[in-house]
């Protein structure tokens, strides 16, 4: 194998036309934290105007705008291309392998992803703005009702999905076949097995999502009625298809943070993952679940009793395996010996976090209570607290946590623990009021609101500033690590840590498991 | 226990004139509102139970068992009995709450019976309430938001009920079972009154049903909960709920104007009539689109318009029919013909559109509203 070459080519075709799953992993972790920063600056832009009633800074239409390429980009654009980003980084070296099943698709899978938020974020300059009608798009306000920019947001939404099943028929496939001898199934990592799940939803639902887009795209172009009663169509069905995509979806995003979790907590607490095979077990439960729980979104639509009724318990159920997560999440701290650098605190705040989301998750479940709690801030509060706190949190842990391996220099300490002080009490004061607001009637959605919604919207306008401005604190300190961080060579970076990643050398050279490495003993033992 | 949780909260939010702040779900007048509220309260407190002991745990481990204070890591891990014990008594828990859960959930959805029945339209941007009525005369009004755009924009002191109040309010008599049909005309709309409980989605096209039974007279304030546009903010619904005598002497008055109306619309109106509620029309019809002086915004300028400057037939068209695939709604079925005759002379005569024409409700009158 002499005539392989050992180290990247050089230049801008490096990138371009690279195969190698670190580079197409750092591609992915800087695109998404480049949406990351502009999905933020449009969450600004709605705090901005909702610091206090009446209208100040945007029309309501534009404010619309604003709330729907939010949430599309911090969605599609920010949480789910960091996570593939981290997948392609680390599953590789941490099942022994020397790449991704499938390079050449990798870079596809990538590449197709920048051109794609180009598009999205042009419609910003269109005739008729953006689309405005909120990341769910309901249609007829998405169908009829739309600017003419909906076509180029379907069209982006297709591109995405490609790029979304080519990422996880690549991990299937990585997964399935190129684990190192010795490495089972029952010895994998729990963030590739949190992966390998996710990529299986993804699978399943992204060509729902491309099914909902196409109905919608021949009935604006094409003269259909899917979504039109007018013609003998059903709006609601939009909703069902939507959600029956959109409740795996929202797994898909916080599954592979539970990995993350489930790998750093052990290694700060010196102790193996309390359960390792319930965690496999209660992560297949939840993906299974996550197909028949849609409807509870669509309480109010006004579905006969037994489909309340149904939804309503199957989505109950999905606190048990949840529960059985977090309980394991405490019971492997429990009696560890715990230190607290920047990766374990985010990962405690996640816990703490994420739990209160799942609580008031559990609220919303209960479909009599959810008619006071649709779509209010209620639920503003419950989805940033799992997918901000869940999934953003956890991102942030494991580039603390991996960083140093990658680049063989460590971040500044003190710096990391005040980023994630700022950011745990701007989230804080961001979210926490918004349960209040909404408990008392606030819906969400709107530019400007009654008078007895003021203080808490102040409040948490203040804190959303506080928490956007704590991220270019992290930015700063990602990239003086790259550039100036203090050296470190020895293997394992961290002294709890377990895995094959850590057995390779620091900073990670270009190829890694050229030879397959031996597994010694199962993960999550010492 | 209510008054524990939000002391709590009130110390922690001290630089906050959080006094007059609801902090909490509000219980409502109806029976199924105060239902919906402890159903609230019981999950929310069980959640809070297991929230301490989970996170006792965890923070008694993060004091207790840390490395910096020499603690040795012990090795256990897994444990079949535990295991188990996490998933049976968390499942069990859950068929507790189930049960009154789902007694709820039934009575929310018992229609039947229904003394009156009211039938709710969403608009892009308003509500409209039709009285069904087999015996008489369905009376049917538009409710539009009443908060005036100076408001809006800061230019005048906000009031009391800022967004939150209406030209023309729904009037419901109380101790009464009324039920509320709810579809909308355009695109999906949410029919919210936290107050009474009632929260159901309005959707072209099809007809839900929802009902309350609101013992004590007053005004209940909520707001549409479903995105429907750029104004989805500003479509509040305002409730009056009265005594049973109050609410027939209001559906006569409402009765008589209805009828006046439909007198109006065969006689010939002065200009000042017809200016005086063309102003009343456009304002609460025409002016978030169109602009307080015909400037223009989301929609275009009425001001110097060509279509209002131009052939009246065409502008009749245009106001009754709508804009296809635009927020230019059809108004002909909205508004009687007495208003739109009075708008559309309204609009060719105000902003310096001087054209001189009187429109009078015969005009109109081959429209849809005959």
């Amino acid at each position: 194998m002499g005539d392989h070459h050992h180290g990247p080519a050089s230049g801008v075709t490096r990138w371009l036309f690279t195969t190698n799953h670190k580079d197409i992993g750092t591609m992915y972790l800087w695109f998404s934290f480049a949406m990351f920063l502009l999905g933020g600056f449009f969450a600004m832009v709605i705090r901005a105007e909702l610091f206090q009633p009446g209208m100040q800074l945007v029309e309501p239409g534009f404010f619309n705008q604003m709330t729907t390429l939010h949430g599309l980009i911090m969605v599609f654009g920010a949480i789910m291309p960091s996570f593939v980003g981290l997948a392609n980084w680390l599953i590789p070296m941490m099942i022994g392998a020397p790449d991704m099943a499938l390079p050449r698709m990798n870079n596809w899978s990538f590449w197709i992803l920048p051109p794609a938020f180009l598009m999205l974020a042009s419609t910003l300059f269109m005739e008729g703005g953006a689309p405005a009608f909120g990341w769910t798009f309901y249609a007829p306000l998405s169908t009829t009702y739309a600017p003419p920019s909906v076509t180029f947001f379907i069209f982006a939404i297709h591109i995405l999905g490609v790029s979304s099943i080519m990422g996880s028929i690549n991990i299937i496939a990585t997964v399935m076949n190129m684990r190192a001898p010795g490495m089972t199934y029952m010895k994998m990592p729990m963030f590739v097995w949190t992966w390998l799940i996710t990529a299986f939803l993804l699978v399943a639902v992204m060509p729902v999502l491309a099914g909902a887009v196409t109905m919608m795209l021949m009935d604006i172009h094409f003269g259909t009625s899917f979504f039109s009663a007018a013609g003998g169509g059903d709006p609601v069905l939009f909703q069902h298809i939507f959600w029956f995509f959109g409740h795996p979806e929202v797994y898909i995003i916080i599954l592979p943070a539970f990995g993350v979790v489930s790998q750093i907590i052990p290694a700060f607490s010196r102790k193996p993952l309390f359960g390792y095979a319930s965690m496999v077990y209660a992560t297949a439960s939840i993906a299974f679940l996550s197909f028949v729980v849609w409807a509870h979104h669509m309480y109010t639509v006004g579905m006969p009793v037994a489909g309340e009724l149904f939804f309503m318990y199957a989505t109950m159920l999905i606190a048990v395996p949840t529960g059985v997560k977090v309980f394991n999440w405490v019971t492997t701290m429990w009696r560890g010996a715990l230190s607290f650098e920047t990766p374990m605190l985010f990962c405690i705040g996640f816990l703490v976090l994420f739990t209160l989301g799942g609580f008031t998750g559990l609220m919303l479940s209960i479909a009599p209570a959810d008619f006071q709690y649709h779509d209010t801030y209620f639920v503003v509060a419950h989805f940033h607290y799992v997918m901000v706190a869940g999934a953003v949190f956890s991102m942030t842990a494991a580039i603390y946590y991996w960083l140093p391996k990658w680049c063989g220099r460590m971040y500044n300490e003190s710096m990391g623990k005040t980023h994630f002080w700022i950011s745990f009490i701007g989230f804080n004061i961001t979210f926490f009021p918004q349960h209040f607001v909404g408990l008392a009637g606030m819906p969400r959605r709107i530019p400007d609101y009654a008078l007895q919604f003021a203080d808490f919207n102040m409040m948490s306008s203040i804190g959303a500033f506080i928490y956007g401005a704590s991220q270019l604190l992290f930015l700063y300190n990602v990239i003086a690590t790259i550039v100036a961080g203090k050296r470190v060579s020895e293997e394992k970076v961290w002294d709890g840590a377990e895995g094959l990643e850590w057995t390779v050398a620091t900073p990670a050279p270009y190829h890694t498991f050229e030879e397959p490495p031996r597994v010694p003993k199962p993960v999550g033992t010492f | 226990m209510r008054s524990v949780f939000s002391g709590a909260v009130l110390v922690a939010l001290a630089p906050f004139s959080v006094a007059e702040n609801q902090i909490n779900m509000s219980p409502g007048v109806t029976e199924i509102g105060a239902n919906i509220f402890e159903l609230h309260m019981l999950i929310m407190w069980i959640c809070v139970g297991i929230g301490a002991l989970v996170f006792g745990a965890m923070f008694y481990s993060i004091f207790a068992h840390r490395k910096s204070k020499g603690h040795q890591a012990s090795q256990f891990h897994e444990s079949t009995q535990v295991e188990v014990a996490w998933t049976v008594v968390p499942f069990l828990i859950l068929v507790g709450m189930a049960f009154p859960a789902t007694s709820t959930l039934l009575e929310v959805y018992d229609n039947d019976e229904a003394e009156l029945d009211i039938l709710i339209t969403g608009y892009q941007w308003k509500w409209k309430y039709e009285y069904l009525d087999d015996a008489g005369e369905t009376v049917s009004f538009f409710s539009n938001l009443a908060t005036p755009q100076e408001e809006i924009y800061n230019t005048q002191n906000k009031g009391e009920n800022y967004l939150l109040e209406v030209d023309e309010p729904l009037v419901i008599p109380t101790h009464t079972k009324v039920r509320f049909l709810v579809t909308a005309n355009d695109v999906i709309h949410s029919w919210w009154v936290p107050e009474i409980a009632v929260k159901r989605d309005a959707i072209p096209g099809f007809i839900n049903e929802a009902w309350t039974r609101v013992p004590e007279e007053g005004i209940y304030r909520g707001q549409c909960t479903e995105l429907c546009g750029a104004y989805h903010g500003f479509m509040p619904v305002e409730v009056h709920a009265v005594s049973r005598d109050e609410f027939d002497s209001w559906m006569a008055a409402k009765r008589g104007i209805a009828a006046a109306q439909s007198q109006l619309a065969t006689q010939t109106l002065s200009v000042d009539e017809l200016m005086d509620q063309g102003k009343r029309v456009y304002d609460a019809a025409c002016l978030a689109c169109h602009g307080a002086s015909g400037e223009g915004g989301v929609g275009k300028a009425i001001a110097g318009s060509p279509v209002v400057l131009g052939d009246l037939a065409t502008h009749m068209a245009l106001v009754a029919d709508g804009v296809a695939g635009t927020a230019m709604q059809a108004f002909g079925e909205q508004l009687s013909a007495v208003e739109l005759a009075a708008v559309l002379t309204y609009q060719r005569n105000a902003f310096g559109n001087n054209t001189g024409d009187i429109v009078q409700p015969g005009d109109v009158a081959g429209g849809k509203n005959g």
